[in-house]
């Protein structure tokens, strides 16, 4: 008798401390964003100001517009290691096509970073190669080819198009901000209410089931990496317009990383079937405030790279849970 | 309660081309698959396009086949090639081991500094041991912790490149050592006009070889990619074999990270950044699969030197060297169809 009620209550307290931790693992990203805004307001003077949480914002918006198509990527069970050499090819072909009017340029750039998303997705989808090699290759070649492009020149943009993205603003809200909350938009709605969503989402949890049950396995991969594809290239006619330049050898470096990092801080797991959009742009403005806050306090980089290896460890040791609960 | 497979590369296990069988890999792989699977095992294949390489480039080019070309190529491979064994290794069981990069530029810091202190032996025992202790934590984390292995080395990827950054003053502190040192003679060195560090890699490969195909560590680092619960269940040890792998891969980067900045005779704190990367592309053109349970070091060093040729060629071209990374990266695409193709019926 008091044996069963001593399973009861060990029960009922286990189910007390999967539900705590679930908590934990799907918001423990916001909670973080928080604590940091909270221990900015007491304890770093002039940090929590509009104009520098505009400044703050401006910085992610790239590195959550790439975050953003490899959350998708890896909601498939994939990853995307090329999107850092897709966006400084991106900026080396606005100088390669400065001669054309800038919606166009950026046009082509964006149709680029798609064929290289559509490379990505044929090797993935129907040749059956790991995303993760499929991928390397072009982060090899991509930003050699970009350096090959601009032939070790950092040009100048002039075009009022593509620096309006930068300098331009809707209602006071900066232009890369505006774009950068766009993409967030059309990437939610994608993954919440398409079939396309779903599809993704399925692929990632089951390859096998899905193909099964008649989801277009290999369309969807396809679809997958152009996304990623095109919102890189996109991050990089964004940078290119903030920078006023082209830069080959520093554009989008180590943005694969970055994203990485802002995916996976932000909940989603490496082992697809899940993506969570929200926590994604939560996770790369956590690590921007977080990095941003160490400075204010006169730590170095290296300090704050050492942080960062911290907290992307802890992350995913509270992720974990999600395996054993 | 469900078992987490933590040992998953990112899309490493996702073979996601489910009616493949009928399209034109099908038809290839039903040709030979028993043939080509002998081919790729031991890196014959690999070996193959190596030897064709270098048969076509000393036609072309009467330098090519020279000794001196061969010693340089050899010797600025040589680095490369000792975190590739490493690499190899933990990608046999299925991991990933992102951190070599950073671990390389700290066992230069970490040799040269120790090397001026207390001298060579001192400095050799130190870089492995404090390398060692970087690839302990990424190993109990994975073995232990069961966690990621991409995450976790992606976290010391960026935790020891920091590590570094702070023991060099971001820079600002040069650790060098005198050329004429016997520490710098471990860079610097010949025997019978072949590199100290050629030598060492020559030795490294021997010794790994023989570990991974005649050890039961060896079998157990096989078994484990091969399927890590039937591995647990036969009773292996495989937590511990684990965490010894990602110990094995950081000290031999951290010691090729030396010998580096021993030729070198000076440690730099940003050097060796996207050396994963590249040693990742030898191991997969070596036909070490990702998805772990199969590889070989003749094959990595194989795709190393693969790697290193194609370089050689660039440089005979006159070509920008620029175009190494376009050309690797167009090779590396083209060998992974290939073995997929190749390996179809294999593969999935």
């Amino acid at each position: 008798m008091s044996s069963a009620t001593a399973t009861v209550t060990d029960a009922v307290a286990r189910i007390d401390r999967d539900t705590a931790l679930r908590w934990t693992r799907d918001n423990g990203v916001y909670v973080a964003l928080v604590l940091i805004v909270v221990y900015n307001l007491l304890f770093t003077p002039r940090f929590i100001t509009l104009d520098n949480l505009n400044v703050q914002l401006v910085l992610v918006t790239r590195i959550v517009v790439v975050s953003l198509g490899m959350a998708m990527v890896i909601g498939t069970a994939g990853i995307d290691l090329s999107v850092g050499a897709v966006m400084a090819l991106s900026g080396a072909l606005l100088v390669q096509f400065s001669g054309l009017p800038g919606t166009a340029a950026i046009a082509l750039a964006l149709l680029v970073g798609g064929m290289v998303g559509l490379l990505n997705g044929f090797l993935v989808g129907h040749v059956g190669v790991q995303p993760i090699v499929a991928t390397l290759a072009f982060l090899f070649a991509g930003r050699s080819l970009a350096q090959l492009l601009l032939s070790g020149r950092n040009p100048s943009i002039h075009d009022e198009t593509i620096l309006g993205i930068s300098s331009g603003s809707v209602f006071g809200v900066n232009g890369l901000i505006v774009s950068a909350a766009v993409a967030v938009g059309l990437v939610a709605f994608m993954m919440r209410r398409t079939n396309f969503g779903r599809q993704l989402l399925a692929v990632g949890d089951n390859p096998r089931a899905s193909y099964l049950s008649g989801v277009p396995v290999r369309r969807t991969l396809i679809g997958v990496y152009v996304i990623s594809g095109v919102l890189a290239a996109w991050a990089g006619v964004m940078d290119t317009a903030s920078i006023t330049s082209a830069n080959a050898l520093s554009s989008g470096l180590n943005y694969e990383l970055f994203a990485i990092t802002a995916v996976v801080v932000g909940g989603t797991p490496l082992t697809g079937g899940r993506v969570r959009v929200v926590g994604t742009v939560a996770a790369a403005i956590l690590m921007q405030l977080l990095r941003s806050t160490l400075i204010f306090h006169s730590a170095t980089d290296a300090v704050s790279q050492m942080i960062t290896a911290v907290v992307i460890v802890g992350a995913v040791y509270i992720q974990r849970v999600r395996a054993r609960a | 309660m469900t078992t987490p497979t933590t040992s998953t590369v990112p899309g490493g296990s996702a073979s996601v081309a489910p009616d493949n069988a009928s399209g034109p890999a099908g038809r290839i792989a039903s040709i030979g698959a028993g043939t080509t699977a002998l081919l790729q095992r031991n890196g014959v294949a690999a070996f193959g396009a190596l030897a064709l390489l270098v048969i076509v480039g000393s036609l072309i080019w009467p330098s090519f086949h020279t000794a001196d070309n061969l010693r340089n190529t050899l010797l600025g491979n040589s680095y490369i090639g000792i975190v590739a064994i490493g690499m190899t290794l933990v990608i046999i069981t299925g991991g990933i081991d992102l951190s070599v990069g950073s671990v390389f530029a700290l066992g230069g810091v970490v040799g040269v500094y120790v090397n001026n202190q207390a001298g060579p032996v001192a400095a050799i025992v130190a870089t492995i041991v404090a390398c060692g202790a970087i690839g302990l934590i990424n190993g109990m984390l994975v073995g232990y912790a069961r966690m990621a292995p991409f995450i976790v080395t992606l976290a010391s990827l960026f935790g020891v490149r920091g590590l570094v950054y702070q023991l060099t003053s971001a820079g600002a502190t040069t650790y060098s050592v005198p050329s004429d040192s016997s520490f710098a003679h471990l860079g610097t060195g010949t025997v019978l006009t072949v590199g100290v560090p050629v030598l060492i890699v020559v030795a490294l490969y021997f010794v790994f070889h023989t570990v991974l195909e005649k050890t039961p560590f060896g079998l157990t680092t096989l078994a484990i990619g091969g399927g890590e619960d039937a591995a647990v269940l036969m009773g292996l040890k495989v937590r511990r074999t684990k965490v010894s792998l990602y110990v094995i891969s950081a000290a031999l980067a951290g010691t090729a990270g030396m010998l580096q900045a021993a030729q070198l005779v000076s440690a730099s704190p940003i050097i060796a950044t996207g050396y994963e990367l590249q040693a990742i592309a030898a191991v997969v053109i070596g036909g070490t699969l990702l998805t772990g349970g199969a590889g070989s070091l003749i094959g990595t060093a194989a795709g190393v030197l693969l790697l290193g040729t194609i370089n050689a060629f660039i440089r005979e071209l006159q070509l920008d060297s620029t175009w190494n990374n376009v050309v690797s990266g167009a090779f590396l695409v083209t060998v992974v169809v290939l073995q997929r193709l190749l390996n179809y019926r294999r593969g999935d």
